[in-house]
């Protein structure tokens, strides 16, 4: 029997674009070291060259500024702990590989909306007067919820902080100009925009001094060592100018996330919308429903063939609530109760009705239950 | 079309013939089969395990780390990726100092020293002088004039203060292999974590953690026809060898490295290992009489040459060689239908003396006069001929022109 899948957990990765796929090819057959002096190295070299450009386009930044790394996580770890600041704040929302960057990193609080309180955080950084970095993602993993960068970025350099940007989940999906926002660090990933994983980059704006994690052959400048991983970069490259080309098909993708939102609120009035009050991501939801557990509803959307989830992909096989529902004072019972539904740019309408009828059925059958026993 | 479009269109056994497989091999087709269908169809986040895009690249993941493992003799749970070897060496040297300074053993000395050969490759000795900055100390041992490390001499340099030893198990510039099984007895016996990097010898040689005694092993994809962009780090179990993560977060890996596993990548390190195991002995029988047929055509053609590095404890598709009376760079341009390094890839593009070569006791006029040809899987007999009748005609020519490189 041939079932109906339908991917909406794009926020954990998203299906490679079909340019990416053909630079992944040509790059996978492709044998030169771009560090080696002959033709076969060369060439390599300015694929590495070109890609720098492409991402750098994608966020408004320098090619130079362009450090290659093997992904998100790791972006975020040198940005930490290789920007040089013993001082480091970040917002309580962050991915968790910026939070276990440095454990002892201050945490700075955002409000019931889930946006940094700006007025708490210049207070924080401006009682302790040592040099800081502050990293505040652009868009959360989780909820989709925007922050204020250009604002947070502001009050950082008003400071004397640097300023590091996480924009992984963001990029691909909304414009990106990272001389707005004022960031002197940038983390990208490329498996989020539709090229392959195991890539990434860390964008260094202005004369930021980086202190490389992985030490060697003195690739990237000094910044970081180790064989360019050349399809990775190629891929990243094809994926980068695609999204690119691709941010004003996001207006459909909103449309389509707004329907989802409108439609399941019509048959559960009781469910929550988190974040729905602040600017979010237009591909990204996340709904609570008290009466099934988040682990109950992803088991029962997925042996329908509707693949969601709850919450972040590294931590979804732990146990314990969202630390970005917790940091929004959202109560354990939310937070045990929410899932992620997140859609990209080849979402389908006919996707969104698949949702909505697993989602319904399953509601009728277990959750609206609990509303009447609740109610009773 | 772009640069790589065409490189591919005519890749491989076309010119410029490439003899340079120790800096990176071509991906083996049947490894790019086994690929393809996880960037492409499967290319769910193996850490979703709310779903079965999910969970299913996570079974191949584990497959494929089974495959590595047992390449080497390891349990699949001591197997975890990294990005390469460069940051399996940074992740083994780095991971294991602080984790023995964040959890001193109680009652026991302090073990805060580091042993690496001279010889070891820049990820190692730029990991133990970061070190040193921290405030651990290192001692750099001198290798014999063939390259092979001296066992009495690092039995005198292990002091009751050393946490580990990192030996290159096949040398990357001169693919001299070491004597891992004597180095991994002394560290056993002297309770010293034994590491050693593994990117060139892992799939080329037999390697066996438990017959040599390893604790810690560095592992590369793209050095064995797999893909760039992934490695492995071997981690003993038992007794078990801790670690500090140089990488945190999503806490995968058993909170070893953090980060989304590149589902394609694994997999393709997985099937490269696979292959690598199963041909292993044959593919070592082949490039190894392929090496001394193209040594000896050399020596025939080019009198006066000198071999770096020992040449019987060594990798079977490895050559470094001296040429009289002409530079390694003036040669190099010389003989643009070769290609072909002065050492290792990273650092070819500098013009300073290998490290290596002078660590053998080579003089600079003499290091900057080798070259390092390294054949491969793919490399066919015409090719290793052509080769030697390009290079000895471009070093009579440079030669000729009095040291001072011919154009084209």
């Amino acid at each position: 029997m041939n079932r109906r899948e339908t991917y909406l957990d794009w926020n954990a990765t998203a299906p490679l674009r079909p340019e990416a796929a053909a630079a992944i090819t040509a790059a996978l057959g492709h044998c030169g070291n771009p560090s080696s002096v002959h033709r076969w190295g060369r060439a390599a070299r300015r694929m590495v060259e070109q890609a720098r450009e492409a991402v750098a386009a994608l966020v408004g930044g320098d090619p130079e500024g362009v450090v290659f790394v093997s992904g998100g996580t790791e972006a975020n770890h040198l940005a930490l702990l290789g920007g040089g600041r013993e001082r480091v704040l970040v917002s309580a929302v962050e991915h968790s590989s910026v939070l276990q960057a440095v454990p002892t990193a201050e945490r700075v609080v955002v409000g019931a909306d889930g946006i940094v309180d700006l007025v708490r955080f210049e207070e924080q950084l401006v009682c302790d007067p040592r040099p800081a970095l502050v990293s505040v993602m652009l868009a959360n993993n989780e909820t989709g919820v925007i922050e204020p960068v250009a604002e947070i970025g502001a009050i950082a350099h008003r400071h004397g902080a640097l300023f590091h940007c996480d924009a992984v989940q963001a990029a691909g999906k909304i414009p990106i100009d990272v001389a707005e926002i004022g960031a002197d660090l940038v983390s990208l990933s490329a498996h989020k925009l539709g090229g392959p994983p195991g890539i990434g980059a860390l964008i260094v704006r202005g004369p930021a001094e980086l202190t490389p994690m992985i030490r060697g052959g003195g690739q990237e400048r000094g910044r970081r060592a180790g064989s360019e991983n050349l399809p990775g970069i190629a891929g990243f490259d094809a994926a980068a100018a695609a999204a690119a080309n691709g941010l004003s098909g996001y207006d459909r993708i909103r449309e389509l996330r707004d329907g989802l939102e409108t439609s399941l609120l019509a048959t559960a009035p009781e469910a929550i919308v988190i974040g729905a009050a602040a600017p979010r991501l237009p591909n990204t939801t996340a709904i609570a429903l008290l009466t099934i557990s988040a682990e109950t509803q992803v088991i029962a959307l997925d042996l329908d063939g509707v693949m969601v989830s709850a919450g972040a992909a590294c931590s979804s096989g732990k146990v314990g609530p969202s630390h970005v529902l917790e940091a929004m004072g959202l109560g354990a019972e939310i937070a045990g109760s929410t899932i992620r539904v997140s859609l990209g740019w080849s979402t389908t309408e006919a996707d969104i009705d698949h949702f909505l009828m697993v989602w319904t059925a399953m509601y009728r059958r277990i959750g609206a239950r609990g509303t009447a026993a609740r109610a009773a | 079309m772009s640069a790589s479009n065409v490189a591919l269109a005519e890749w491989p056994n076309t010119l410029p013939i490439y003899l340079d497989n120790q800096s990176s091999t071509p991906l083996d087709p049947r490894v790019l089969e086994a690929m393809l269908p996880y960037f492409t169809e499967h290319f769910g986040n193996p850490h979703s395990e709310s779903h079965v895009y999910g969970r299913n690249a996570m079974a191949t993941i584990e497959t494929a780390r089974g495959e590595v493992a047992r390449l080497i003799g390891a349990d699949s749970r001591e197997i975890v990726f990294t990005s390469g070897a460069t940051e399996a060496n940074n992740l083994a040297l780095k991971g294991a100092a602080h984790f023995a300074r964040a959890h001193p053993s109680a009652g026991s000395k302090v073990r805060d020293h580091l042993i690496a050969l001279t010889t070891e490759h820049k990820c190692v000795l730029e990991s133990t002088v970061a070190l040193q900055r921290e405030g651990f100390t290192a001692t750099y041992l001198p290798v014999e004039p063939n390259g092979l490390v001296d066992l009495d001499r690092l039995a005198a340099a292990i002091t009751d203060r050393t946490l580990l030893v990192s030996v290159m198990a096949a040398h990357n510039e001169i693919g001299v292999i070491q004597p891992l099984a004597e180095i991994g007895a002394l560290c056993r016996s002297r309770g010293v974590l034994f590491h050693t990097d593994a990117a060139q010898a892992f799939g080329k040689i037999p390697l066996d953690v438990e017959a040599m005694r390893l604790d810690l092993m560095s592992i590369s994809g793209h050095k064995i026809y797999g893909p760039k962009g992934v490695g492995a780090l071997y981690i003993r179990r038992r007794p078990r060898v801790r670690l500090l993560p140089l990488i945190d977060g999503g806490g995968q890996e058993r909170g070893l490295r953090s980060g989304t596993l590149p589902t394609p990548l694994c997999i393709g390190l997985g099937r490269a290992a696979a292959l690598a195991g199963a041909e292993m002995a044959e593919e070592a029988r082949r490039l190894r009489e392929l090496r001394d047929r193209l040594y000896a055509n050399l020596r025939r053609r080019v009198p006066d040459l000198q071999l770096n590095g020992d040449l019987d404890h060594r990798l079977p598709g490895n050559i470094n060689v001296s040429f009289p009376r002409v530079t390694a760079s003036a040669l190099i341009q010389a003989c643009p239908s070769v290609a072909m390094s002065t050492g290792s890839a990273c650092t070819s593009a500098s013009v300073e003396p290998s490290y290596v070569l002078r660590a053998l006791g080579l003089s600079d006029d003499r290091a900057n006069a080798s070259i390092r040809l390294g054949l491969g899987r793919f490399t066919t007999a015409a090719e290793a001929d052509f080769a030697v009748d390009a290079i000895a005609a471009a070093v009579s020519r440079v030669q000729n022109a009095g040291g001072i490189p011919t154009s084209g």
